[in-house]
């Protein structure tokens, strides 16, 4: 079982190598909807993931954060991509599957996951 | 609806997040001779005055100006009553909020608590400047989890976000979920 001399060793290893990053004009910010609409939803598994993703492919000019609704409900989960110059792209009914598609396509190749965009589900 | 009652506790908690608090524990407590499950979200937010409080299971007031509906404390209520449980919600403006649901474990109409190790795990880690106190019981044997310890210990510079912590707070909440519930599913 885990204890707290665990995080003690953690905290002993990491001592000077973690630096509190600052959002600053160069980063990307990623809002998932964590509202009603949003966790009923399926935001919760979304939200994680790309969490998950970011740390993992180590995006250090990437943060993730939850927001409440964005006024959508009938699209969520929703995920917000805010680019580094303030464009904004909106993904609608976002899965942990296509969450990984839209950090792979839009995040590290720079180009928006259009099927998966609020304007591509208005069509149908 | 939701589909899990660790959904319900999710969406309740981030009221509380909302509402401006500073500490907030939740605590789910089960027992299965009594077969009874209550599950509690306090706060120290801003509270709700009396006016508010009375309005808040009304699924068609809100606080929030995107939508005129306010769907999560109704749906709590929703799932703990269904069961033929309780639910109760007790505020004061300026102190605090506190939402008690009681489940009764046996009947059909009861969702599965679901993944509240997830639950806990989002709100540590996507809270960064909250204190969470977590309890989870079954059948008196129990683990509590506070984040304030876990901070002492950090000190100021190391995040929860931070990957190699926030894989010890998923393996201290798992672990410590199954020693206390020896693998029952509730």
């Amino acid at each position: 079982m885990k204890t707290l001399e665990e995080l003690k060793a953690i905290r002993d290893k990491m001592k000077g190598q973690v630096e509190i990053r600052e959002e600053d004009a160069g980063s990307i910010r990623i809002v998932v909807g964590m509202a009603t609409c949003g966790i009923a939803a399926g935001a919760r598994p979304v939200l994680t993931r790309l969490s998950d993703i970011v740390q993992e492919k180590a995006l250090g000019n990437v943060t993730v954060v939850q927001t409440g609704c964005i006024g959508l409900c009938q699209y969520e989960p929703i995920v917000e991509v805010h680019a580094a110059g303030g464009d904004k792209t909106t993904y609608v009914m976002v899965t942990p599957e296509k969450a990984e598609e839209i950090i792979d396509m839009h995040i590290i190749k720079g180009q928006v996951a259009s099927k998966y965009t609020i304007e591509s589900a208005k069509l149908g | 609806m939701m589909t899990e009652i660790s959904l319900n506790i999710l969406d309740v908690a981030q009221n509380s997040v909302s509402a401006g608090a500073s500490l907030i524990e939740i605590s789910v407590i089960a027992d299965t001779e009594s077969d009874m499950m209550s599950v509690t979200v306090k706060d120290d937010g801003c509270g709700m005055a009396e006016e508010q409080l009375s309005k808040v299971t009304d699924p068609f007031f809100t606080t929030r100006t995107t939508r005129n509906i306010g769907l999560g404390v109704p749906f709590f209520k929703m799932s703990a009553e269904s069961t033929g449980g309780r639910f109760k919600i007790e505020s004061e403006k300026g102190r605090g909020t506190c939402v008690t649901a009681e489940f009764i474990l046996s009947s059909i109409d009861r969702m599965p608590l679901g993944d509240i190790t997830g639950t806990v795990h989002t709100l540590i880690v996507f809270n960064a400047d909250i204190d969470f106190i977590y309890c989870y019981s079954v059948d008196g044997r129990s683990f509590r989890l506070d984040t304030r310890e876990f901070r002492e210990i950090l000190g100021g510079g190391i995040p929860f976000s931070e990957p190699e912590v926030s894989a010890y707070i998923r393996d201290y909440l798992t672990e410590n979920k199954e020693t206390a519930d020896e693998g029952i599913i509730l």
